[in-house]
């Protein structure tokens, strides 16, 4: 339901009557303030370029690089408009500005692998205004007409007089010249730059340790904070003696905030220390008697009973009274953290005339209304300054790392550096909803469905971060994928239930799309085996009227040889999924160790997400995308005692690593449809993929997850 | 407490800090070396991984006091210019994405191919142990085996 998100979050601003930002294009940028001034920048013909004197072409990145390639991406969209010479590209990372608005979202932040598709046509228009101006003012200093002159790698050329000026030469003069409204575009066919594998321009600044992230912050007189949080979700600081932890050497200040108690030193191990050594007496809240069990015992309750109803086609409840056989399952899966490897941390200056934050964010805009309220200035005397983000995946959108740098700040009227330990990050994070799924099918003599039924029972993220878009009890994002289940079956019915656990949820990478690709193409999985017949064909004769769920499904297939024999002891699994418009489909290839855990020798991976920007990036990401929900699949679960977090570390909550990586193979579809993202889309199908391979190998169906405990 | 001396990059370095402050912490807080990341502070992770007098070696749990004299090389040390075989192979390859883990993931992989300069696929698997979250392992492994070759 990604389209349905972006839709309903242009609602929730409209309704919050916030402003969201239209098309930029003609944006001129101030001759000072967050963007200038810039003497050696004369040219700066949109929000996102600057284009020097001195041949500089500056980039502005407005979507925060997490590792998914936006600095590389984006810069390739405005590159190839503009026929700039791509070694001279710089980047930076675009201030909290409503010029940076996401298109997709009608605010700034990064997200539903939205980046690529949102910025396709405002920055190549960006590049190709500003390349039509460079051409103008190259053939106002001719005299010439501009149809015969053309722009090429960071130059105008007059072709019959073989006479040219650089883009530096010509910036001063293009400036000059009034923004083209409707420049046009290059035609495929003609790019350069995009859709070729450009290395990531920051790649060398990740190789030398030189790559700025949060935690890297350094500012003159910072403090660094480390957080007490009470141990048990939705509690709270009843009281505290800061007196032990003030004797800590390096100690400087102990400051109550929202969210608990910071200790602020000269650095983060003896504000660790001091942590650690604090006197809190927490008013735990509602939780104490909240436990995994007791979770678990609700979700299935609920499932007893109808939802609300989202998806109705036919007749299901009188198909299934007829049908030659009825089959039902249920499926549960874990609450599960984000665990990005950069610890949330934050920095923050508040001063009386503004406040300064420096942060791996996902949402600048957020970030900046929530400084200037703490701060009682308004948004425009906050900076946001973007770092590099070590891992987002949804946890980064968050605002609570913010919040607390920003609040222990102004508290002690320096800057502070909030900095979370592991266990800090694993026991207080915004988890993936643990869901629970019943599924009845009816199938016919010959094996096929003729009803599917499938209640969703999963605690909303929306009704607490966008409680706009819950309407009528359902969210619609709780089901996204479900609710689309692509298969042709005439008679379909899909409910929600919306149970309140007491334990916060959030955005994790692909958000619901990761619970529900699995039960539904774990159930489809299991009416091809109750039928005999092949998952792969079973699936592939249901997708007649889904083209690019069969082209995926198809390629991957193909590519994976299905069919053909494996090694002894080795099985393959498919799944297909659509997310955030794009199709992926990925076979695997497993195998069980000799402690009955699975062994995943190679995936190969098909996807459909349009037209593509750089083939590596695509390809990384899909990698990326399955190892994040392989080691979910295999090793990930959050579990509840007392409302407190089980888990605290990587060894209690394990990560795949390089002895558990498989081979990964993807194969792009050459699209010219819709595009999608990539950052999320590889993550969904592969869960399904291995327990399907695993029912293939022990004829166990596995119905709840994880899989089986990493090393 | 006595001030600690040891070698960073080639530097005499002397600081006056808790000698139970991890070489991590003084490496990031005290001296400003930042490229050495902090990912889990009980040594599971690697991202804090540099060469202790040549072994690859996780700073988070390791006690200033226990590096009194001792050679540290960081990521900022490696090489001048990303000159380093791994580096190289790390830039061909495209191998970072967030990029957080990859200075404890280069300087694990430069202390493998200083002991084992052709390593196998299985003596990777167990050198390789740091915790990539982005999943970039695959791209790991084929700059290791690139820069065996000499990148």
């Amino acid at each position: 339901m990604a389209g349905s998100r972006m839709i309903s979050r242009r609602d929730f601003l409209e309704t919050a009557g916030a402003a969201g930002a239209g098309l930029v294009i003609g944006f001129h940028l101030p001759a000072s303030g967050p963007f200038g001034p810039a003497p050696a920048v004369p040219f700066t013909p949109n929000a996102w370029l600057r284009l020097g004197t001195d041949e500089s072409v500056l980039v502005m990145v407005d979507r925060s690089e997490m590792g998914q390639g936006v600095a590389t991406a984006l810069p390739m969209l405005l590159a190839e408009e503009l026929d700039a010479d791509w070694t001279k590209i710089k980047i930076e990372f675009a201030p909290a500005n409503p010029a940076y608005a996401n298109p997709l979202f009608g605010f700034q932040g990064t997200g539903g692998s939205t980046s690529v598709r949102a910025a396709w046509t405002p920055l190549r228009k960006a590049g190709a205004a500003a390349r039509e101006m460079l051409v103008g003012a190259a053939a106002q200093t001719w005299g010439v007409d501009k149809a015969e002159c053309h722009a090429e790698r960071g130059a105008v050329v007059h072709a019959s007089t073989k006479r040219r000026l650089t883009y530096g030469q010509l910036a001063t003069k293009a400036a000059a010249l009034p923004v083209p409204a409707n420049p046009s575009l290059k035609e495929a066919k003609d790019w350069k730059i995009l859709g070729t594998r450009v290395p990531r321009l920051d790649t060398p600044v990740k190789v030398d340790g030189s790559a700025g992230f949060g935690i890297d912050v350094k500012q003159p007189g910072l403090l660094v904070a480390v957080v007490a949080r009470c141990p048990t979700i939705g509690g709270k600081v009843a009281s505290f003696d800061a007196a032990k932890a003030k004797a800590v050497p390096g100690v400087k200040a102990v400051v109550q905030i929202s969210s608990g108690v910071a200790v602020l030193a000269d650095g983060y191990w003896y504000a660790k220390k001091g942590r650690d050594a604090l006197d809190v007496t927490w008013d735990e809240g509602p939780n104490t008697q909240v436990s995994s069990a007791t979770i678990s015992h609700l979700l299935a309750e609920r499932a007893g009973q109808p939802g609300a109803q989202v998806r109705h086609d036919g007749d299901p409840d009188a198909t299934l009274a007829t049908a030659a056989t009825r089959l039902q399952a249920d499926y549960e899966l874990p609450f599960l953290a984000h665990a990005t490897m950069e610890p949330m941390n934050c920095t923050a200056h508040v001063r009386a005339d503004g406040v300064d934050v420096w942060a791996p964010t996902q949402a600048q805009q957020f970030a900046q209304g929530l400084a200037a309220k703490i701060a009682s200035v308004p948004p425009e005397k906050v900076q946001i300054h973007t770092t590099y983000l070590g891992g987002g995946f949804g946890r980064r959108f968050e605002m609570d790392f913010i919040q607390e740098a920003v609040e222990a700040s102004k508290a002690v009227g320096a800057p502070v550096k909030v900095v979370w330990s592991r266990e800090d990050d694993i026991q207080h994070d915004q988890y993936r909803p643990i869901s629970f799924h019943r599924f009845l099918a009816g199938v016919d003599a010959s094996g096929q469905p003729v009803a599917w039924t499938h209640r969703i029972v999963a605690p909303s993220i929306m009704a607490r971060v966008f409680p706009q878009m819950v309407k009528n009890g359902i969210d619609g994002e709780a089901v996204e994928g479900g609710v689309e289940m692509p298969y042709a079956i005439a008679n379909v019915h899909v409910d929600y239930h919306m149970p309140d656990t007491g334990i916060v949820v959030g955005f994790w990478r692909s958000v619901n799309n990761s619970f529900n690709a699995f039960v539904v193409e774990s159930f489809i999985d299991e009416l091809a085996h109750a039928a005999k017949k092949d998952p792969y064909a079973y699936r592939r004769d249901l997708l007649g009227k889904a083209p690019r769920h069969l082209g995926v499904l198809n390629l991957a297939a193909s590519k994976a040889g299905w069919g053909t024999p494996l090694p002894a002891g080795q099985a393959r699994g498919i799944a297909v999924w659509k997310a955030f418009d794009s199709y992926v489909a990925e076979v695997a290839e497993v195998s069980l160790k000799p402690d009955g855990t699975p062994r995943v020798h190679r995936v190969v991976c098909a996807v459909d997400c349009g037209p593509v920007a750089n083939p590596s990036i695509v390809e990384a990401q899909m990698e990326s995308g399955i190892v994040y929900g392989l080691t979910a699949a295999l090793g990930g679960e959050i579990t509840i005692d007392k409302g407190r977090v089980q888990q605290s570390n990587f060894h209690n909550y394990p990560m795949v690593r390089m002895a558990d990586m498989p081979r990964v193979e993807v194969h792009i579809v050459p699209s010219t449809d819709a595009q999608g993202g990539v950052g999320e889309p590889g993550t969904p199908p592969i869960a399904p993929a291995v327990a399907n391979a695993l029912f293939v190998l022990t004829g166990k169906r596995l119905r709840k997850l994880p899989i089986g405990k990493l090393a | 407490m006595p001030p600690i001396s040891f070698t960073v990059n080639g530097k005499r370095e002397t600081v006056d800090v808790a000698p139970d402050t991890p070489l991590l912490w003084v490496l990031r807080d005290t001296l400003g070396l930042t490229g050495t990341k902090f990912g889990c502070g009980i040594a599971q992770c690697g991202a804090c991984t540099v060469h202790l007098d040549g072994v690859a070696t996780r700073t988070c749990v390791l006690p200033i006091s226990a590096v009194a004299n001792k050679r540290v090389t960081t990521i900022e040390g490696l090489s001048k210019n990303r000159s380093h075989p791994v580096q190289r192979a790390w830039i061909a390859e495209d191998v970072p994405q967030c990029g957080y883990c990859q200075s404890g993931q280069i300087m694990a992989a430069a202390a493998l191919l200083a002991s084992k300069p052709q390593p196998t696929d299985a003596e990777i698997d167990d050198a390789m142990t740091n915790i990539c979250r982005c999943g970039t392992y695959q791209r790991i492994r084929a700059a290791i085996h690139r820069a065996a070759k000499g990148a």
